[in-house]
């Protein structure tokens, strides 16, 4: 057999590359998709960090009703920069620089299909992320007009500080490195597989990451044409949002959303992909339906460019309108619904091993099947225009955003940190750290849902002792208080792993992809030899060859 | 398909996202100006459109560049490069005297949605030829040097592709400013 293992194909240009060990420098100028790919992480950890910070910061503003603890105009410019922190900065490149750092391995290439644009995506981010908080150092302070900046709001007339114009140039940058990265996450999709690496036979984080690759592609690009319109007001006059002057509010609004809405699955599609790696892995079972989860990804991937008026039913657009983009909404659910079925048909009759990666992908399924049901209420218009910009949006989406996405980050963090750095994560940490963040989380928002139903409007700066509304907002602060310490205990375990963690060898989960079969952390040319491929579990096929997944696949 | 053509042709379909964007919002305000300006009474179609036939031209002389990189005829693709440029540099002067003509009369970006949504549109357009007359001016000088004798260059058919982009979506432009204005 070992004359037939497929040798990696070798590039024909070298790369540039510093010798190893250089320092900082090597890093700074690296081109290398696992060094981009750890600073994608670190520096995600650092917004996590202030973000997080920022949200601790509002909820202790809201903990008694009349509360002082911070000024208006810095509570508005703390729910402005939690959510475009936790969004631009914290989820959308963490899952970003997980696929950069994991495509390659997962399909048996060397690198990405171009490493330099792949450092020049990764600096985008960096400098936008910079360049929105270097406007908190400036005189007129941070940008204080919530995450989707709407207009007249952010407009010149009603914002005459900066902090909108260093948002727009913050996130047009970072966007732009978002597109470079989607082109480069397709192309080397697409062209760099190992032989034998059919589309059929991909890991599903890696068809997870190419839809939301074509997303970034074709979605990033609307966004970046309202910031240039959004900047053209402000900076030269312009008036295409500014309705005194004959522009249109709504407008930017449609572009805003037409952008947002996909971006919602752009955060949880790679995280749906993380999942569907760690709990076959965790079940010792094949994943139930493959051809069905990766074609429910395409499905949403489709569906998600179509719904989003539903962001803007209380607008008044109409009834065959609302009724239009209700309905696309609530198809939604049906490619979802099928991956979740095809999770716990997974986890149903397999030897499950809670380790701390599978206790937060079980998690995941139950937090994001509640923001889910949430989602399709809240996709039906009455029920929108009684809860619309009430703390049940916000309870609703941190469900799907931090109970979906931010869950499957750190399933996919414990999962693939013995990859990253060779060494395993705190097996005692990771429990608390899983427990209290479970707890946390729950107390946080669950609550939420009710206090929007009676009434409670987000973003606001205090509240009246009306009954009841004191102690449940003092509760979700509690709750959010519980979070902040799972979150130094997860900082704390991750500094402990590194320093002296177990080490981890080259599969410590006994997983079956292809990033497994090379050393950890992978050397710079990533493979010696890529096993061949013959399935969806090369490595499987590998060490059971009386048993493969497709008996009769040939090597190419 | 070679890495960098595809690289190029999924670029060229986000940027048409990015201008049909800009599209729609000259088509939303279309028609909705109540005072100042509009397409009608501030802008001269005839100017435009030969100036727009030196563009339309370009793409033609692109193509012969990359034809004759394939015959290997080196001299001629250097010269259907140049005249590229030309022809492009013609066109991106002829946007320029109009931007000028218009500002005399005090039309400009802030004027009202007309200005604001024309001088986007034309803006970025010409913004994306003056990156494709560097880049083929790139292409000239590393051809002078000796770059690109053929039959094959991604850098020569990836550069091309873009131009060809730029003139499709002026002649998007140019039909919903132009034509729909005077037609």
């Amino acid at each position: 057999m070992s004359s037939r293992i497929p040798i990696v194909p070798e590039n024909t240009e070298p790369l540039p590359r510093l010798r190893e060990n250089e320092g900082m420098l090597s890093w700074v100028a690296s081109v290398d998709h696992k060094q981009i790919g750890i600073m994608y992480l670190i520096c995600c950890m650092v917004f996590f960090l202030i973000g997080g910070l920022e949200a601790l910061l509002i909820r202790i503003q809201l903990a008694q009703p009349e509360f002082g603890f911070l000024s208006p105009e810095v509570y508005n410019q703390m729910f402005t920069m939690h959510g475009t922190t936790m969004i631009f900065f914290v989820v959308m490149p963490f899952l970003i620089g997980v696929g950069v750092y994991l495509v390659p391995l997962m399909i048996g290439a060397r690198d990405m299909a171009f490493p330099r644009l792949n450092a020049l995506s990764f600096w985008l981010f960096v400098f936008g992320g910079i360049l929105i908080y270097y406007s908190f150092l400036t005189q007129s302070g941070a940008p204080d007009v919530g995450w989707f900046a709407y207009s007249p709001l952010s407009e010149k007339p009603f914002s005459l500080n900066k902090g909108p114009t260093y948002w727009a140039l913050g996130l047009l940058a970072t966007g732009i490195g978002s597109v470079a990265s989607g082109l480069n996450n397709v192309v080397t999709i697409l062209t760099m597989r190992t032989p034998g690496m059919t589309m059929r036979r991909l890991p599903l984080f890696v068809w997870m990451i190419l839809v939301t690759s074509f997303l970034l592609i074709f979605v990033i690009p609307i966004i970046t044409s309202a910031f240039a319109m959004m900047l053209l007001d402000r900076l030269l006059g312009a008036t295409f949002f500014t309705p005194a002057h004959g522009g249109s509010a709504i407008l930017w609004q449609h572009f805003f959303w037409g952008f947002g809405h996909p971006e919602v699955y752009i955060l949880i599609l790679p995280a749906f992909g993380i999942i569907s790696e760690v709990i076959p892995v965790f079940s010792r079972k094949p994943i139930y339906g493959y051809e069905f989860v990766a074609g429910s990804t395409v499905a949403i991937g489709l569906l998600s460019l179509g719904v989003w008026v539903h962001h803007m039913f209380a607008v008044g657009l109409g009834d065959v309108t609302n009724l239009y983009f209700s309905f696309a909404s609530m198809l939604i659910a049906i490619p979802t619904g099928v991956k979740v079925l095809n999770w716990v048909a997974t986890m149903w009759g397999g030897k499950i091993i809670f380790a701390t990666p599978m206790l937060f992908a079980t998690a995941f399924i139950i937090e994001f099947v509640i923001g889910g049901l949430t989602g399709v209420a809240i996709a039906s218009v009455p029920i929108d225009w009684v809860v619309t910009d009430s703390y049940f949006i916000v309870a609703h989406f941190h469900y799907a955003l931090f109970g979906g996405s931010l869950f499957a980050i750190f399933a996919g963090v414990y999962y693939w940190f013995p990859k990253f750095t060779g060494r395993m994560m705190s097996e005692t940490l990771g429990k608390w750290h899983f427990w209290l963040t479970v707890i946390g989380f729950n107390l946080t928002f669950f609550i939420q849902h009710f206090l929007g139903m009676m009434g409670m409007p987000r973003r606001t700066y205090t509240y009246h002792d009306f009954p009841y509304w004191g102690s449940m907002n003092l509760i979700s602060t509690i709750g959010a208080i519980v979070l902040a310490v799972s979150v130094l205990v997860f900082v704390w375990n991750i500094l402990q792993s590194l320093k002296r963690g177990e080490k981890a060898g080259g599969n410590p989960w006994n997983a079956w992809t292809l990033e497994w079969a090379t050393t950890s952390p992978p050397a710079v040319h990533n493979f010696d030899l890529v096993p061949p491929v013959r399935g969806r579990r090369p490595l499987w096929d590998l060490a059971h060859p009386d048993m493969p997944d497709e008996p009769d696949a040939k090597v190419v | 398909m070679a890495n960098n053509l595809m690289l190029v042709k999924f670029f060229i379909a986000s940027e048409s996202i990015f201008f049909i964007m800009l599209i729609l919002a000259y088509v939303n305000f279309h028609g909705s100006v109540t005072d100042g300006p509009t397409a009608k009474s501030s802008l001269n179609p005839y100017v435009t459109g030969i100036f727009s036939l030196f563009l339309l031209a370009s793409s033609f002389t692109v193509w012969l560049a990359g034809k004759n990189l394939r015959n290997k005829n080196h001299r001629m693709m250097k010269f259907w490069i140049l005249a590229t440029i030309l022809l492009g540099a013609t066109f991106i002067f002829g946007q320029g005297l109009e931007w000028a003509g218009l500002i005399d009369k005090n039309i400009t970006i802030s004027r009202n949605v007309f200005g604001t949504t024309f001088f986007t549109l034309t803006g970025f357009h010409g913004f994306h030829v003056c990156v494709g007359l560097l880049m083929l001016t790139l292409l000239l000088g590393l051809a002078m040097f000796g770059d690109f004798k053929g039959p094959r260059s991604d850098a020569v058919e990836c550069v091309s592709l873009y131009w060809h982009f730029v003139d499709g979506v002026w002649i998007v432009v140019f039909s919903v400013i132009y034509l729909w204005a005077f037609l």
